[in-house]
């Protein structure tokens, strides 16, 4: 809450929304998207890797960094509305896998056909946003401590209750149980398309990056969501159901972050109690690369979308060009560093033109 | 008002929706599973005993469950009451061996992955009459330090009989994957690997907490370099990680990996993984909270003070993986 009233440092543009097209020239409209930094930061990684690293080349390659950047952007939708929105979750990595847990051991317990258990990880998920989102509302205390407070109360969770009802740390294979087939079709299957397989997980992602652009740009609920991150007291004078709309993306989170987790199950059958910590701050930071506001009121889900793409590209991209592994997490830092570095310095050329 | 009303539709939407679907699986599940046991016996009739077990493990480790596993078997039989305690960072480790000499437990079974951040500690235990026994972890250190007793597998031995495996399997190229970077044993197992490997092994880090993230940088790896043969991972839910990156990959390498869980087992039986070096964990933990059990009562100890008791490695191949995977089944291998 207290994020949302500070006004925001940098000059944000107002959403370009149908009323201003006509009065604003084509680049000048490009250039204001929130997204465009980050594209071009998303290019000059691309070229990098397709001139280093000659294994990168391959269209099979390019489905792997899909796959990869798949995982973390369909979390990153959630997350980046919510930051558009003027708050942010750091329950997000954990709750993925408080979920995938819920559906296994609900499924394994009951020995349920395992879409009873699907669905009981979704009532849970967005229970647990909405839970995140009331407590914060009521008590107007900083998202920071309330988020912090529930990573930590998830991650005890995830392992006590798993430990309690299962006996051991990770769950039960549910691989042989019926409806397992069929779930695994909706979340982890892959398609062929020519010679390539492509991953399931990399069209819903492309699908909920659609819906969520479609919400935002198109819609009552997208302008909702600009206003309570902007100016949340100016939102609620004009009549913006400000409680509503933050509860609601907390919600959508807790929504991506069960999707997420439902892969994680049915793509590996068990999933390790222990999972999780620190993805977070990769669903964060994709969101601020792709030119979500730490501020709020401003951003976009194609942005978010791009820079989880910029994280699966350098994730994997060192990877195929051999470079020492030693230096690993160096690489990916100093990636992420010059992309961020060039999303800002297009910005702030897009704001003075 | 309203919001109340939205929160119980939803309730009603969701418990609706799983009426509607409430079948039950015909195959699988717990039902499939009721009638294995753990391992029962009787206890013994000496005084209780409180033993304190603090180790580095990571939470929600299926390799330290089973560690746990073996010491509460062991704390059962002997009317120990044990206090389990485990933080991955060395110094709160330390703080919660202090933690046990406060409570002036009976003995203290300890791991050493961080041997210097432990002395302090240890010569406290020791001045307070507590005896300290190290297992997993410290094999190099555990008697300069004094300590009664230790249990388990040198690391380096381990990489070196790994490496041994597949040089007799005629492997020429190979990947340690490496799940938490500047982690000392994990190091020396690929190191140990690669020192004694006739062909090339070079070390690959994941990030362990994601297991998708995992299984797409494997597969990178795959398709980065053609030529590799053999995929070595050093924990067990990542060479079933690594057997999908594999696949999905469509290359030709096979997995192989250290310690073991449940569907692990399974896995070797179906071909999908190698073969595995166990260092048998539950026996790390039982042994270390029986021996103190032992000594309290009557004296005993092993090694003199000068040999460390080896619990491993050992190799799990199809060839006698039925031996073990009825225990595997039931937790505790």
């Amino acid at each position: 809450m207290t994020q949302a009233v500070q006004p925001a440092p940098a000059p944000a543009p107002p959403e370009p929304g149908h009323a201003q097209a006509g009065r604003r020239s084509v680049g000048k409209r490009f250039f204001g998207r929130p997204e465009v930094g980050s594209l071009m930061g998303a290019v000059a990684v691309f070229v990098m890797f397709f001139v280093i690293a000659e294994p990168f080349r391959h269209a099979a390659s390019l489905s792997t960094v899909l796959y990869a950047s798949s995982t973390i952007g369909i979390v990153t939708v959630g997350v980046a509305l919510l930051m558009i929105g003027g708050e942010f979750d750091l329950s997000a990595g954990v709750a993925v896998t408080t979920s995938a847990l819920t559906a296994a051991m609900f499924a394994f317990e009951f020995t349920t056909n395992v879409w009873v258990g699907i669905v009981v990880a979704l009532a849970l998920s967005l229970g647990i946003g909405m839970f995140n989102g009331y407590v914060l509302i009521r008590t107007r205390l900083p998202s920071f401590l309330v988020m912090l407070s529930t990573f930590l109360m998830l991650q005890g969770l995830n392992l006590a209750v798993t430990k309690l009802v299962s006996g051991g740390v990770a769950t039960d294979s549910i691989a042989d149980m019926d409806g397992f087939d069929s779930a695994r079709a909706v979340f982890a299957s892959a398609l062929t398309i020519g010679a390539v397989s492509v991953k399931v997980t990399v069209f819903w992602w492309l699908a909920f990056v659609a819906i969520a652009t479609w919400v935002l740009l198109r819609t009552k609920v997208g302008n909702w969501i600009f206003a309570v991150g902007g100016q949340a007291d100016s939102a609620r004078a004009v009549g913006v159901p400000v409680k509503r709309t933050k509860i609601g993306l907390f919600m959508t989170v807790g929504f991506t972050a069960w999707f997420a987790g439902m892969h994680k199950l049915f793509a590996f059958n068990t999933v390790q109690s222990g999972e999780g910590v620190g993805q977070e701050l990769i669903f964060i930071a994709a969101a601020v690369i792709g030119g979500c506001l730490l501020t709020g009121g401003y951003g976009s889900a194609v942005g978010a979308a791009i820079g989880a793409f910029i994280f699966g590209m350098t994730g994997q991209g060192i990877v195929y060009a051999g470079w020492n592994p030693d230096w690993f997490m160096f690489f990916i830092g100093a990636t992420l560093l010059a992309a961020t570095l060039l999303n800002l310095w297009v910005r702030n050329r897009a704001a003075r033109r | 008002m309203k919001k109340r009303n939205r929160v119980s539709s939803l309730a009603a939407l969701a418990a609706a929706a799983l009426l509607a679907i409430a079948g039950c699986s015909g195959s699988g599940g717990k039902e499939a599973q009721e009638g294995s046991g753990g391992i029962g016996a009787g206890t013994a009739d000496t005084p209780r005993l409180r033993v304190a077990m603090i180790t580095h493990a990571a939470p929600g480790d299926t390799f330290w469950d089973l560690v746990r596993k073996g010491a509460e078997a062991a704390a059962a039989k002997d009317n120990v009451e044990l206090l389990y305690s485990a933080d991955p960072e060395a110094g709160q480790q330390a703080n919660l061996v202090q933690n046990a000499i406060d409570q002036k437990v009976d003995g203290i079974a300890l791991t050493l992955a961080k041997p210097d951040a432990m002395t302090g500690v240890v010569r406290k235990a020791e001045a307070a009459g507590i005896p300290v026994v190290g297992f997993n972890s410290g094999l190099d250190d555990w008697k300069g330090m004094g300590l009664l007793q230790y249990f388990g597998q040198d690391e380096a031995i381990a990489g070196k009989q790994f490496a041994e495996r597949l040089n007799e399997l005629g492997a020429k190229r190979a990947i340690c994957v490496n799940m938490e970077q500047g982690h000392v044993a994990l190091e020396a197992r690929c190191g140990g690997l690669r020192d004694n490997f006739d062909g090339k092994s070079e070390t690959l880090y994941v990030n362990g907490q994601d297991m998708p993230a995992v299984q797409s940088t494997i597969q990178a790896k795959l398709q980065q370099d053609p030529d590799i043969e053999y995929v070595v991972t050093l924990g067990a839910p990542f060479a079933l990680a690594a057997v999908q990156s594999v696949a999905d990959a469509g290359s030709s390498a096979k997995v192989a990996t250290f310690d073991t869980n449940k569907d692990l087992v399974k896995a070797i039986k179906d071909g999908d993984v190698q073969f595995a070096v166990d260092q048998q964990p539950y026996l790390q933990g039982y042994l270390a909270v029986d021996s103190i059990w032992l000594y309290r009562h009557n004296g005993n100890f092993s090694g003199g003070g000068e040999q460390p008791v080896l619990t491993g490695p050992a190799f799990i191949t199809k060839d006698n993986i039925d031996s073990i995977a009825e225990f595997a089944e039931n937790g505790t291998r």
